[in-house]
């Protein structure tokens, strides 16, 4: 089934293009990878998923993205709902510096309104067990985020992410700065997490693709180049440029 | 040739030495006022300072164990009353510049508030006197507090606004792409991220204004006695010592300089502690 299908999807920043007549089918509960040479547009197309890109000055999206079959571009759509069911981990690990560990995670709930604290809790404990995160905070929950390593403030971020129950997670590079075993963990995650998520990843990283993806997008210069199951990208890519890519002839 | 090369050398050293004299000699001459000032201030006031001076109202000329008890309460309410109407507004303006004020508009009011800020403080009293005193037929401490939140305002918005901006882009995003309105994430997230350092600039302001003399003397006025009521003229540390140093009575001159000490002593403590604190300040 089709969780998310985009349909001649440009993006400009102030003007310049940036995304050209996107079309991409995404299907749920699976992994897709989204690989190509810096400034190809992967981040920008991702972040179109759940209406962040329009959150920077004078950026703009044309074209259709449905959700289950619902355009969430149409004007009477809220973005805030949109992010609601999709939600997004970023390149950088940002846990709310004020807030300890728990409150980070319970942050979407609690500021969308969420009182009781049985609830809380629970949620709390199932995001950071789903995150991987729960056996190594469970101690110090009401400590900083910011105390933790890099790669459990990552951790911290998907459970936080979590926390709200969205329906499709977008991971934009969530490794590119964590050392191999947090990157590791995190990709182990993943498996995990498509069970429940329709799991979106962009990384600059092929052998990432490989391990965790399903299927595989390449993107070149704003433009969707090919996709496919993540098998045949990497063993027989259709299109001269997937190739070059992916045997590191450039990139 | 070689001869006249070292001479050389040794006129471009001892012009060097020259200057570098010079400069620190400026340096030392920069922070002389300061060690001076407090030091007099220190010697002079001092000896007037016991429980009296902390507890007790002025006294008559010739009678002993005299204080400036209304005049601290008075400073304290004229700047609780300016925090009262800066604060809200001072917080929500500098939030709303860093966040929605980069087209025109913002710039306009950044450009008020920058000027708002330039204005003799003196000429910001005369407008709390026509806006509050005049019409009420009387002077008070709102008067006062009104003139000195305008002093407030334009540190507070600012401070407000740069520390908001210091927050980065990345934590604002992850807010968002959690559900979250835009007004929650300014709220919740960006607001609890710059607070300290917004507290700081909030400090700061309370010390000018704890520090303001001119805004005062046709608003909040004085007074020699106790005073709880927001509407009657109020006592405030700085008159207070203009009043008791332009007197003609030793015992009153002394207490002038002990008030300075205290006031002295006050917005000095707050400026250490608050510059302290703030270079801790990061983002994470």
């Amino acid at each position: 089934m089709d969780k998310i299908v985009a349909t001649d999807v440009n993006a400009w920043f102030d003007g310049k293009q940036a995304l050209k007549n996107i079309n991409f089918k995404i299907e749920a509960n699976k992994v897709t990878a989204i690989i190509g040479p810096s400034g190809c547009g992967k981040s920008t197309f991702i972040r179109c998923l759940n209406r962040m890109h329009e959150t920077i000055t004078g950026a703009t999206v044309s074209g259709q993205i449905l959700l289950d079959g619902q355009d969430i571009y149409r004007q009477e759509i809220d973005p805030v709902n949109v992010r609601r069911r999709v939600g997004m981990v970023f390149q950088k690990a940002t846990p709310f510096p004020t807030m300890t560990i728990y409150d980070n995670v319970a942050a979407g709930l609690r500021l969308n309104g969420l009182k009781d604290r049985d609830q809380l809790d629970r949620a709390v404990e199932q995001s950071l067990r789903d995150a991987a995160l729960w056996d190594e905070v469970k101690d110090v929950l009401f400590k900083p985020g910011t105390n933790l390593s890099g790669g459990q403030q990552q951790r911290l971020c998907i459970a936080r992410a979590l926390a709200i129950k969205p329906e499709v997670l977008l991971l934009d590079e969530p490794c590119s700065a964590l050392d191999p075993i947090s990157t590791a963990k995190v990709e182990e995650l993943i498996h995990v997490l498509k069970k429940d998520y329709t799991v979106v990843i962009v990384t600059h990283n092929m052998q990432q693709a490989a391990r965790v993806a399903d299927y595989t997008a390449f993107f070149m210069l704003g433009e969707l180049v090919e996709y496919n199951a993540t098998g045949k990208i990497f063993t027989a890519p259709r299109d001269k440029r997937t190739e070059d890519y992916v045997t590191g002839r450039f990139g | 040739m070689e001869i006249n090369q070292q001479k050389h050398y040794v006129i471009r050293k001892n012009k060097e030495r020259l200057f570098l004299a010079a400069m620190v000699a400026c340096a030392a001459l920069s922070v002389l006022p300061l060690v001076l000032l407090v030091g007099y201030v220190f010697i002079r006031g001092i000896g007037a300072i016991n429980l009296a001076f902390f507890f007790n109202l002025p006294a008559p000329v010739g009678t002993p164990g005299g204080g400036m008890a209304n005049a601290i309460l008075g400073t304290l309410m004229i700047v609780l009353i300016g925090c009262f109407f800066s604060l809200p507004i001072g917080v929500l303006a500098g939030i709303w510049l860093a966040e929605w004020g980069k087209g025109k508009t913002g710039f306009l009011v950044r450009y008020c508030v920058d000027i708002l800020a330039g204005i003799p403080s003196i000429v910001l009293g005369i407008f709390a006197y026509v806006l509050i005193v005049l019409p009420l037929h009387r002077f008070s401490a709102i008067a006062g507090g009104f003139a000195v939140s305008l002093v407030m305002l334009p540190y507070i918005t600012r401070t407000t606004e740069e520390m908001v901006r210091l927050v980065p882009r990345s934590l604002r995003e992850a807010g968002l792409a959690l559900g979250l309105p835009e007004w929650k994430v300014a709220w919740f997230v960006v607001l609890r991220t710059a607070w300290s350092g917004i507290f700081t600039g909030i400090m700061l302001a309370v010390a000018r204004a704890a520090g303001e003399t001119a805004p005062l003397l046709f608003t909040a006025f004085s007074s020699l006695y106790w005073n709880f009521r927001p509407d009657q003229p109020t006592a405030s540390m700085t008159v207070q010592i203009y009043n008791f140093a332009i007197s003609p009575y030793e015992e009153w001159q002394q207490m002038a300089w002990a008030g300075s000490l205290v006031l002295m002593a006050i917005v000095l403590l707050i400026t250490v502690l608050v510059r302290k604190k703030s270079k801790r300040v990061s983002y994470g």
